[in-house]
């Protein structure tokens, strides 16, 4: 057969892309659950972190099932919306909403000692790509238990540095009301935080992940501020 | 199967004629993906899957590709296995293929792979070809693991996520060297391994 000719060519490359097609299709399709299941161990365990829990992939379900005891989504205006799938809310889409539009996560954590915390998610942009993470703040809305962060792309040993359990523990403890009660969040500070409750260290080498983690901490801790504030006067 | 012919087809891309040292192929990935030594053998195992089938296949195939179409059908045949190893991992080594993320689509741009069909797959019976291919993706593995060895030991002081540098030695003052964790160091490393095997073997020194 000449294996040269134009129809051969064609009706070559026609059955081998349909193959292709299938067998891929076929791949993709069984694997799905599976990684669809990893996506969402990794986000417990995400969420777990802020709480300083060690987790691995086999105790992060039933880990989550024992100290997050509530999921409640809420608007800009701080009033709790019932009947939505919280957990598979998508933080970065909600943000590019208008702020009125915005449905917002909140997970409730009981921890060992006996105490309730509230865990908020983040979404922002770093240097390379996007940032992201979680932040639990304690039953007073103001202090922070504890804070996790991750991104996709930043620079090994300088950006990447948030994702660092040493950088997330500075976050403890910090706190994103002044003493006048007037809403700061956390600043990034280059050349070092002192003893300024509401900041700290950025990562040198890594400025403009530490101004991306800096805006991501203000945007979402103002997006859940109406909600804050009226758990925290009460 | 194993005869020496065919033994020597897996043997020699791992010493005398490694992709990686000898051919000079795949340094981007190799600088990128060394920084921990468990990516690294994950890499070099997905690699070699990919070398060794997509040879295969080729090589199946090489009597009835098309000329005109000869390098889209290995590229869609190579893209095709890439996918399916990244599916994989993506299901049953969630963290590894996370710390893999981009690097592991990009074996589709390995020139090795590629360069392994063209070179060899296209001209020679299956078995061959398979062996060709394991032995190809193994010589790379190799470099990344040895790479990722001394760049995890002196960047992170840990060998697969396991501390190996005593806590006495920090104490001490020992520090972590940063510069091993950035990809300027995996060169550094690679170049060292080249000047080795040269001193060793004369003969792949070029004038």
């Amino acid at each position: 057969m000449d294996t040269n000719s134009n129809k051969y060519t064609l009706i070559y490359s026609v059955v081998m892309v349909f193959i292709v097609a299938v067998l891929l299709t076929l791949v993709a399709l069984s694997l799905q659950p599976r990684q669809q299941q990893n996506i969402e161990i990794e986000k417990k365990r995400n969420i777990l972190a802020t709480l300083n829990i060690e987790t691995n992939a086999k105790n992060a379900e039933e880990l989550y099932e024992k100290f997050i005891v509530e999921e409640i989504a809420v608007n800009s205006l701080g009033q709790i919306l019932e009947n939505i799938d919280v957990f598979n809310i998508d933080m970065k889409a909600e943000l590019r909403k208008d702020s009125k539009d915005q449905i917002l996560p909140v997970f409730v954590a009981k921890t060992d000692d006996g105490n309730t915390q509230y865990i908020f998610a983040m979404s922002g942009k770093g240097l390379w790509g996007v940032i992201w993470g979680y932040v639990a703040l304690k039953e007073d809305f103001t202090t922070i238990y504890g804070a996790y962060f991750d991104h996709a792309s930043e620079t090994p040993g300088l950006g990447a540095e948030i994702a660092t359990k040493t950088y997330q523990n500075q976050f403890k403890d910090k706190v994103i009301f002044n003493e006048n009660g007037d809403f700061v969040s956390i600043k990034v500070i280059k050349g070092g935080a002192g003893d300024n409750p509401s900041a700290v260290d950025a990562v040198s080498g890594g400025t403009i992940t530490s101004n991306g983690l800096s805006d991501m901490l203000n945007t979402c801790l103002s997006a859940y501020l109406n909600f804050i504030n009226e758990n925290k006067n009460n | 199967m194993f005869s020496k012919k065919n033994l020597k087809l897996v043997t020699d891309p791992i010493n005398k004629n490694n992709p990686i040292t000898v051919q000079v192929l795949g340094i981007c990935s190799a600088l990128a993906v060394t920084v921990k030594l468990e990516p690294a053998i994950v890499m070099a195992l997905s690699v070699t899957v990919v070398t060794g089938l997509s040879n295969f296949v080729i090589s199946l195939l090489r009597n009835t590709i098309p000329k005109r179409i000869r390098i889209i059908v290995q590229l869609v045949v190579i893209a095709t296995l890439v996918i399916i190893v990244d599916q994989f991992l993506k299901a049953y080594s969630f963290d590894v293929s996370k710390q893999l993320s981009v690097f592991v689509g990009l074996i589709i741009t390995n020139c090795i792979v590629m360069g392994r069909l063209e070179a060899f797959a296209m001209a020679n019976k299956p078995l061959p070809s398979l062996l060709d291919g394991i032995g190809n993706g193994l010589g790379y593995g190799a470099i990344l693991v040895i790479v990722a060895f001394f760049r995890e030991l002196f960047g992170s002081g840990t060998i697969l996520d396991i501390k190996v540098i005593p806590q006495a030695f920090y104490e001490a003052g020992y520090m972590n060297n940063g510069f091993f964790i950035l990809p300027p160091m995996a060169l550094i490393i690679i170049g060292i391994i080249i000047w080795l095997q040269r001193g060793k073997y004369k003969e792949l020194i070029e004038d």
